[in-house]
């Protein structure tokens, strides 16, 4: 099981009271699909992804950005067990989805830069360790039911 | 990931670089002390420190020596195997640092990138500049073996 400091908890806590959802979501994704562009395989109903200005105002990004931020609240909701709360997510993405999960780091790395970028002199390196540990307790959570 | 810098990517990364060029010893302090704290395992490296935290002597001195090689790499962008030769030399034969580490280490720099000129750093100038990065870290590591 995972263990949590107090300091840990409250900054995970911290940050997701603090950051809107919406912004975050759809900036985090759209950057994910510019700066890492062979993650736009998996979004090939989503229409206009060709360049940087299409994927930053197009509506099914920003409308699955919201998507990745609800899941996410999970995870910070559970924080005591994120393996259990995200077996099905896991199950979703490797069955369903198909989603090689080493692209799971690369959305983790694209939402970390987009909050610091929101949170400014707030995001200090402890929070930000925080904040990767939080993610990577995620990521192996969604990686756990793939075979 | 050795994806060769286009000269969109070069453009990019030299306007970035023009914007925060004069911040880059801060830039430089600032990632290096928080990559000692977000991955611990950075500090074995400089054990020989009396003092890793934030602000510190050795912390701000080292930020300072890493963005000087962060800018010769800019000035040597159309070849960076010829112009990042000896540090590359250092890097295999006297520090053998772990080619893990430069990741590592451009991830940190992104980061206070992001906290320090958010208007700045657009998507596009993050592709471009992880790009170059990574450019940068093969570079490095050429004379490993």
């Amino acid at each position: 099981m995972v263990k949590w400091s107090d300091f840990e908890r409250a900054a995970i806590q911290d940050i997701f009271s603090k950051i809107s959802y919406d912004a975050v979501g759809r900036a985090a994704l759209s950057r994910c699909l510019i700066v890492y562009p062979w993650t736009q395989r998996y979004f090939g109903s989503f229409g206009n992804l060709y360049n940087a200005a299409a994927i930053t105002t197009n509506p099914k990004v920003a409308a699955h950005g919201k998507v990745i931020m609800a899941g996410l609240e999970k995870a910070v909701k559970n924080m005591d067990d994120i393996k259990t709360t995200y077996k099905d997510l896991s199950v979703l993405h490797s069955e369903k989805l198909q989603v090689d999960p080493d692209n799971f780091n690369l959305l983790g790395d694209c939402l970390t830069i987009v909050v610091a970028g929101q949170m400014g002199a707030a995001f200090t390196p402890e929070v930000q360790g925080a904040f990767q540990k939080f993610l990577a307790v995620v990521v192996a959570s969604l990686r756990k039911q793939y075979y | 990931m050795t994806m060769s810098l286009t000269d969109k990517d070069k453009a990019a990364v030299k306007a970035l670089w023009a914007k925060i060029s004069k911040g880059a010893d801060a830039i430089g302090a600032e990632a290096l002390a928080r990559m000692l704290v977000v991955y611990p395992q950075t500090k074995t490296y400089f054990s020989h420190w009396p003092d890793m935290s934030a602000g510190s002597g050795p912390v701000t001195k080292h930020g300072k020596k890493i963005m000087g090689g962060v800018a010769l790499a800019v000035s040597k962008m159309d070849d960076l195997s010829g112009g990042l030769l000896e540090l590359s030399e250092l890097h295999a034969f006297q520090l053998r640092v772990d080619p893990a580490n430069f990741k590592i280490l451009a991830q940190c720099l992104q980061v206070v990138i992001a906290i320090m000129f958010p208007n700045d750093f657009t998507p596009e100038a993050h592709v471009a500049l992880d790009k170059f990065l990574s450019n940068v870290a093969l570079a490095l590591s050429e004379k490993y073996r």
